[in-house]
């Protein structure tokens, strides 16, 4: 295989998390990617992986890969994004997480948290408090993240909303991140500010709503869209490359 | 206390409280106490380069061993206390008096 451009956006919300948009579903999902010529897409609800399959399935279907994930939120309100090849280790993650999510759902103040089939259907919701904060660290979450094989990045790391420097100050010595994310609202000349860590970038779209899906993206120079690739890609190993 | 025992004997005069590192970073000033719910080895950092007098965590919270380790590094007061923030920078606040204004 040969090294190619992929333009990806990797963060996307589905109608599981409670503040995305009914419409949030993967046939449509898909669709709007192919319309916005992604050649990739993460899928990272909040704290939970339940909608991956069926969205990996309609991915397949409709060509476009989907990059099996979570937005997991640490116990400092830091969100995560964790990314995996194998559904094993994703889920393997997702009962880490749920074992440290406590509260229940209320649809009325955060919205319906939907599960859904490759073809749109809704079929069943769960009642985990998704919009929550786990018990777990920042550290430990990233540690688990890579120790399952993951790809671990820091979400929004621009805004003051659940972003690790805005949390924490600075992005912690030691934690084992591939990179960190800005939002679509910073630019990449503005992103700049966030290479003193020695972390590549990301920018994503963090879609919440249809018309959202890759209103911006980062673009991966890699031979294949799997894990693997992309953790070359933030380490410039062997041609790889990545640019917002 | 959790650590820094041998640190205590700084005066406080006032205080701060905030669970965004980054608004401490821009808000504390030298000589604070700062009253978190953050156990992030972060604050002793953040604590360290503000001058911070020491950190009161709120509601039990316990700091992270890593935290702990750090702040005996620094030699960084931490207390622990089983009073919520509002509680505590109340009670606080009646002892300091006016002195805890900013202005």
């Amino acid at each position: 295989m040969s090294l190619r451009e992929f333009r990806a956006d990797l963060h996307i919300h589905t109608c599981l998390s409670p503040c995305a948009d009914a419409a949030m579903r993967p046939t449509a999902i898909i669709e709007e990617a192919r319309r916005r010529k992604l050649d990739m897409v993460g899928i990272a609800d909040h704290n939970s992986a339940e909608n991956v399959p069926a969205m990996q399935a309609a991915g397949r279907a409709m060509g476009v890969p989907v990059l099996g994930g979570m937005e997991i939120c640490s116990s400092e309100e830091v969100h995560v994004l964790a990314f995996f090849d194998d559904d094993d280790a994703l889920f393997a993650m997702q009962e880490i997480v749920y074992d440290n999510l406590i509260g229940r759902n209320d649809e009325a103040y955060f919205g319906e948290q939907r599960l859904i089939d490759e073809h749109d259907a809704v079929i069943g919701a769960t009642d985990k408090l998704l919009i929550g904060a786990t018990l777990l660290g920042v550290n430990d979450i990233v540690g688990s993240i890579r120790g399952l094989g993951g790809l671990a990045i820091a979400s929004h790391v621009d805004r003051e909303a659940y972003g690790l420097i805005s949390q924490l100050g600075f992005v912690p010595q030691g934690l084992l991140l591939n990179a960190l994310e800005v939002s679509w609202r910073c630019s990449p000349a503005d992103a700049e500010a966030y290479r003193g860590y020695g972390l590549e970038l990301i920018r994503s779209s963090d879609a919440h709503y249809l018309s959202d899906v890759g209103r911006v993206w980062t673009t991966f120079r890699i031979e294949a869209p799997r894990i693997g690739e992309l953790a070359m890609a933030f380490e410039g190993r062997e041609d790889r490359r990545v640019s917002i | 206390m959790r650590t820094g025992e041998d640190r205590l004997d700084r005066e406080v005069r006032r205080g701060y409280v905030s669970d965004l590192l980054s608004d401490v970073l821009a808000n504390c000033e030298e000589g604070d106490l700062w009253i978190t719910l953050q156990v992030h080895p972060n604050v002793v950092a953040v604590a360290s380069i503000k001058g911070i007098a020491a950190i009161v965590l709120i509601n039990g919270r316990e700091p992270q061993e890593e935290t702990m380790e750090k702040a005996r590094q620094e030699n960084l007061p931490i207390l622990v206390s089983s009073l919520s923030a509002f509680d505590l920078a109340g009670r606080l606040y009646a002892l300091l008096g006016q002195a805890g204004d900013r202005r």
